[in-house]
């Protein structure tokens, strides 16, 4: 590390551009009262809206912007060190605005800068910026800008929070610009990783809230970025880690594959229940012990009375199913199974089967309203539910069992190729 | 008239008057196809037309461009813009 790196930083005392290496200089804004983020991100000492300049021998970039209201200190910065008749290019890595907010002013002052966006990123940019409309380039992985002696180098990673999310990659200096992958909300005026307060509980934070709902995302995001020759990793929140940034990929990678991989191939359905009086217990015990009998199905069975339902989100997402029973209470589904559903919101449940059932007394309307919820959470619900009146009979456990046979041989692909008609669906 | 839709990620086929849209099949089914916006724009049900692509309705102007943005392929199709003509096997993108 240089000498000049390791002096004390304290970028809340000036307006000054902060330089992170011989080429690029920090231009971003400290946000240090916010304490909600986007309604669902809770931080304890705020924010950074972090942008970048980059100066090339034909002209300057700058990536990404601030919040508008943080507008003037992003200005104040980048005019320490560049006139805005040098920006040739603007790269916007994300088009959230709060990395979008000053975009329109820096256009207006910038009348040599290309607008670098990614495809997705297209109809975005006409949305958030409606009464502007705005010259720019799409671009993809591997799609290169030039500035003279160095090189931009795109990489097309959607998801790592929105659709239209890209990274940056400055050849010459090995600098990734992330945007918000690697980020945390994390106010610090070191805003180095070598120099602020520990901020891992940041990172993981949102990393779980974040990124997590597109593992499969990041996980094709990992494969274009751990090739990479990396000195620094500038992310779009949060301190800008340029020690050991290779750290902080590796630990994408760690958080975003299975915690333990299974023991064994067998598919895993899980069978959650509440009840009151033991009827859609029953129910429950036999949908397990039917699903157990299919060869290549690992089933197990959760009573939700037992407590809370965040240590249930994890098994949810590494199981191929889930069986959900609930007694109909005063014309709704339990609390618990909501509060079980909704907590689901942070993976990725697309393709994995669910199936609902439940005791009811007069009006049973449970089983159907989680039905929908799953398929509403991309869940397919290919068996319709059981509701059984008060006490199941013996009949109506033995249909139990038999929807969880069924369930298992979905789960494990035993079930013949249907041929059905539009009008019985 | 009655064409076949077959869904290859869950192996079912389902007779559909001719005409009728992906999306309006696919979900009932529970095709792990996956939808946001529902009008086109988004591009998230974004699906991948294994067989019989000539048997899908002519992708609108407004298809062929979310198209583009996503760079997707020939072979992909947005399933709540495509309606089915004829014989046609899908699966999700
Ligand atoms: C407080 C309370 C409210 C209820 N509300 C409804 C209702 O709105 N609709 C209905 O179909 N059944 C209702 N029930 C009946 C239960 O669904 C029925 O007793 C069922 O068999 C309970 O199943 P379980 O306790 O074995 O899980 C209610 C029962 C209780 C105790
Ligand atoms: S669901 Fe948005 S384009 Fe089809």
């Amino acid at each position: 590390m240089t000498a000049q790196a390791q002096r004390p930083i304290n970028v809340a005392q000036t307006r000054d551009a902060v330089p992170i290496s011989s080429r690029v200089h920090w231009i971003g804004a400290l946000d240090p009262t916010l304490r909600t983020f986007d309604i669902i991100l809770k931080t304890a000492n705020g924010t950074t809206y972090n942008a970048y300049l980059v100066r090339g021998q034909d002209g300057v970039a700058v990536i990404d912007t601030v919040k508008e209201k943080f507008s003037d200190e992003f200005f104040q910065r980048l005019e320490s060190v560049a006139n805005y008749d040098d920006i040739r290019v603007i790269v916007l890595n994300h088009l959230e605005p709060d990395h979008t907010g000053a975009l329109p002013e820096l256009m207006r002052r910038a009348p040599h800068a290309r607008l670098y966006i990614s495809h997705k990123a297209q109809r975005m940019l006409k949305g958030l910026l409606k009464q502007e409309s705005f010259d720019f380039t799409p671009v993809t992985t591997n799609d290169t800008v030039s500035l003279g002696d160095c090189t931009l180098r795109f990489l097309n990673t959607p998801y790592l929070h929105w659709p239209d999310t890209q990274c940056t990659y400055l050849e010459e200096e090995a600098i990734l610009f992330s945007g918000d992958a690697f980020g945390c909300h994390f106010c610090d005026p070191r805003l180095f990783n070598d120099l602020v307060g520990d901020f891992r509980f940041s990172f993981e934070y949102y990393y779980a809230h974040i990124m997590r709902p597109f593992r499969e995302h990041v996980l094709a995001a990992l494969e274009l970025i751990e090739p990479l020759h990396l000195k620094i990793i500038a992310p779009t929140h949060g301190p800008i880690l340029r020690d050991q940034p290779a750290r902080y990929v590796a630990r994408f990678r760690e958080l975003t594959e299975p915690r333990l991989k299974k023991e064994s191939t067998d598919k895993t359905l899980l069978v959650f229940y509440l009840s009151s009086y033991g009827n859609t217990a029953k129910m429950a015990e036999a949908v397990y012990a039917g699903a157990s009998e299919i060869e290549g199905v690992r089933v197990s069975l959760y009573d939700l009375e037992g407590g809370a339902v965040e240590p249930f989100v994890d098994l949810i997402e590494d199981a191929e199913g889930i069986a959900l029973g609930t007694p109909t209470i005063n014309g709704d589904a339990t609390k618990a199974m909501w509060d079980l559903l909704s907590s689901l919101v942070v993976i990725n449940l697309q393709g994995k089967v669910g199936a609902v059932f439940g005791s009811y007394g007069w009006s049973g309307e449970a089983v159907g309203m989680l039905e929908d919820r799953l398929r509403g959470l991309k869940v397919r619900v290919p068996v319709p539910g059981i509701r059984v009146k008060l006490i199941p009979t013996e009949e109506e456990l033995e249909a139990c069992r038999q929807f969880g046979r069924q369930l298992a041989e979905i789960m494990t692909d035993k079930q013949k190729p249907k041929v059905i008609d539009f009008e019985d669906l | 008239m009655k064409a076949e839709l077959t869904f290859a990620d869950i192996g079912i086929t389902v007779r559909v008057p001719a005409g009728t849209r992906v999306i309006d099949v696919s979900e009932k089914v529970g095709s792990t196809i996956v939808y946001g916006c529902r009008e086109g724009d988004c591009g998230t049900c974004l699906m991948h037309v294994i067989k019989g692509g000539e048997n899908l309705s002519q992708p609108s102007v407004l298809e062929d461009k979310v198209l583009k943005e996503n760079m997707a392929g020939k072979q992909f199709r947005l399933a709540c813009q495509a309606q089915i003509l004829g014989n046609v096997t899908v699966g999700p993108a």
